[in-house]
């Protein structure tokens, strides 16, 4: 894989503040509100990563975000939560709408993992195109971490990829699940378009056999 | 061995597979608007790539766009830039096919597709949007991707993914008179939970599915993201064929032929072996009416909302309470004494020309109840506003005080002017009832088009059975 691009970041050990969002079925619509999809480049959506909830008052693309209201009741304007890493969630992490702005906007806030017990499939995906890891836990840890979180100010996690481990402040590992295309990706920060186009003669092999077959597919 | 569906469409478009499962699939048809394909035509030039077939590129502009005072072009200058953006991007790289804002055959891209003949039974079909899923009517493997993968596959014609599992949602028996695709699909959601299909492609079957139109068929693959399938799908049949049969990209003479054999392999065999299967009684199905911020959060309309209390799951119950606060709905109120102030008929979901028929069967001769601020009606595309007004449909809406507009997503999503403002309450054809979906503050209740016609005339819910009997 040696000519294979390193355009994402990558991924490999954190050590990380960690905040919590206790709710299920956390929406992309939450994460980041359509006004800002307007927006035709990739950068700069931290500010209004969870806008509707964060802020008092109604933003608009082009606002000085550093002179908005803040909400005090949201989670992450708590100041114990400031330069979190890492993001603790529930269920259903990510569902709804397709846009690539909601993993743009975590990772451009600072978060480089979530841990939660799910996450819809499409904002799963995007997760790894942005050098951003979601970790897959079982219910009753999920619970632990977050009796943890809510118990201990500054309370802290080590994830390391390569090993596929969270270590907790008290030294209990728990183990999670990637798939191995995933993170051989992760860890080395490549390109997946490099990756895929390693294998273009096969890609115009089985085209030419498509538009033989079936023509109008091609037309 | 017997295979499904969606193994047959998995099967026919594997280019390579790694060690883990992890396939490159090839990618028919790549459908592309102006929210989430600017990033990646931009990738694509910052790394000096040519996108690999720009011909299966069909593209629009749907999301941003106004849906009146279309001579004032977008006077939001941040959506007309992004808009411009696609109008350029199309200009440098090309499309099989574009239809810009103001084409007359502009519209919501999951509506031109299959009505243009551009979605073909077969197909692999994928869109910056997860309401891609909606093409799987035609046995298309239809997916929603991110911009990334948008990138991806311009640039590679393919899509990097694993096998989902596979869910088998069979639907027996006849709907009673008033009851749609769109309520069989809400209560599929209130029964397995917007988590349910996560990781798993969902094939609708069963004889209330054959019995559908392929407009019903869209509506309810439409909304398997809404249960957390990315691919839901429906096999071919005559109802299918017929369809497409004539559309403009369709194909025809001794292809058509060879096609129409081809289509008719793409169902499940007999004995295929699905990882779950769900059966639904349709017979017994009401219309169905959301009460929360979520679209497995759904009753019947002649249910009332909830009590949280009565939860025993505590995260449900807090999801509960908060979407109760979100909504202010008190547990045990009656559907039926909500109040609305606006209505939405439109959407990817229900914009179709059968959509419209049915809202515009209840509404013929009625009055939009006084209290109702707003009520809409945005068609899918520039072709199935011009069918309407053929039909005279733009006149019965007009006349009893709804807004007649111009094609485009529109309040389902709120991009563009069309939007709720904070506190109002809609009853809406669309998809998602997310808090500030369809404006910040505002409030979302999913129905059918015909229940969201009976709730503009009383300004309330209503149960549409008793007006068609």
């Amino acid at each position: 894989m040696g000519q294979v691009r390193v355009t994402m970041q990558a991924f490999t050990q954190l050590d990380g503040l960690v905040a919590a969002i206790d709710r299920a079925n956390v929406d992309t619509d939450a994460i980041i509100p359509k006004q800002f999809l307007k927006l035709i480049q990739r950068s700069g959506f931290g500010p209004n990563l969870f806008d509707e909830w964060r802020y008092l008052d109604h933003g608009e693309p082009g606002m000085d975000n550093s002179q908005r209201p803040l909400n005090p009741q949201f989670v992450l304007n708590a100041p114990r939560y400031r330069g979190a890493q890492i993001l603790l969630t529930r269920e259903n992490f990510g569902c709804g709408s397709s846009r690539e702005h909601a993993p743009w906007a975590l990772e451009d806030y600072g978060f480089r993992a979530l841990i939660g017990t799910s996450y819809a499939d499409i904002f799963f995906n995007n997760c790894f195109k942005n050098g951003l890891l979601p970790i897959p836990l079982p219910q009753a840890e999920i619970d632990a971490l977050f009796a943890q979180v809510f118990a201990t100010e500054g309370y802290r996690l080590k994830i390391d990829l390569d090993s596929q481990t969270v270590t907790r402040p008290d030294g209990e590992v728990l183990r999670f699940d990637i798939e191995p295309f995933r993170k051989h990706c992760l860890l080395n920060g490549l390109d997946d378009i490099g990756l895929t186009l390693r294998h273009a003669d096969k890609i115009r092999a089985f085209e030419d056999g498509r538009r033989a077959e079936q023509p109008w597919l091609f037309s | 061995m017997p295979q499904t569906l969606y193994a047959k469409l998995w099967n026919s478009h594997v280019v390579h597979q790694e060690e883990d499962g992890t396939a490159l699939v090839y990618i028919d048809r790549h459908l592309v608007h102006e929210v989430t394909s600017p990033q990646a035509f931009e990738g694509l030039k910052l790394a000096g790539r040519k996108p690999w077939r720009i011909g299966s590129v069909v593209a629009t502009a749907d999301h941003n766009t106004p849906t009146d005072h279309w001579d004032q072009g977008i006077t939001d200058p941040v959506s007309r830039l992004q808009v411009e953006t696609l109008d350029a991007n199309i200009a440098a790289f090309g499309a099989k096919v574009y239809f810009p804002f103001r084409d007359a055959r502009q519209g919501i891209v999951h509506v031109i597709g299959p009505e243009q003949g551009a979605t073909l039974p077969g197909m692999t079909v994928v869109c910056g949007d997860s309401h891609t899923s909606t093409h799987g009517a035609f046995a298309c493997l239809a997916q929603g991707i991110g911009t990334s993968e948008v990138e991806h596959v311009l640039a590679t014609q393919c899509l990097l993914q694993k096998k989902s599992k596979t869910m088998l949602i069979r639907v027996d028996g006849a709907l009673q008179t008033g009851v749609s695709a769109k309520d069989v699909v809400l209560a599929i959601i209130g029964r397995i939970g917007t988590a349910g299909g996560t990781g798993y492609a969902i094939e609708f079957a069963g004889s209330t599915i054959s019995g559908l139109s392929m407009e019903g068929r869209m509506t309810l693959c439409n909304m398997a993201i809404e249960a957390g399938a990315r691919a839901g799908m429906v096999a071919v049949d005559a109802t299918t064929v017929e369809y497409v049969r004539g559309r403009p990209f369709a194909p025809i003479g001794a292809d058509w032929d060879k096609a129409v054999a081809c289509w008719r392999t793409l169902v499940s065999d007999p004995g295929a072996r699905f990882d779950q299967v769900i059966e639904i009684d349709a017979g017994k199905l009401k219309p169905q009416v959301t009460w929360g911020t979520s679209p497995e959060m759904v009753t019947t309309v002649d249910g009332e909302v909830p009590d949280p209390t009565l939860e025993s799951n505590p995260v449900k119950r807090e999801g509960m309470e908060r979407a109760l606060a979100y909504m202010d709905l008190a547990p045990g109120t009656s559907i039926k004494a909500i109040r609305l102030d606006r209505v939405f008929i439109g959407s990817c979901t229900n914009s179709r020309i059968e959509d419209l028929r049915a809202a515009a069967q209840v509404v013929a001769g009625r009055k939009v109840a006084p209290t109702i601020r707003q009520a809409l009606v945005v068609p899918g595309s520039g072709l199935v506003k011009a069918e309407a007004e053929r039909e005279g449909l733009d006149r019965t809406f007009i006349d009893a005080g709804f807004e007649w507009r111009e094609p485009g997503c529109s309040m389902c999503l709120a991009m563009n002017d069309d939007r709720l403002e904070p506190g109002e309450r809609c009853a809406s054809t669309s998809n998602r009832n997310f808090e500030g979906r369809q404006g910040a503050g505002g409030r979302t209740h999913l129905v059918s088009p015909q229940m969201a016609a009976a709730a503009a005339i009383t300004g309330y819910f209503s149960d549409v059975r008793d007006w068609l009997r």
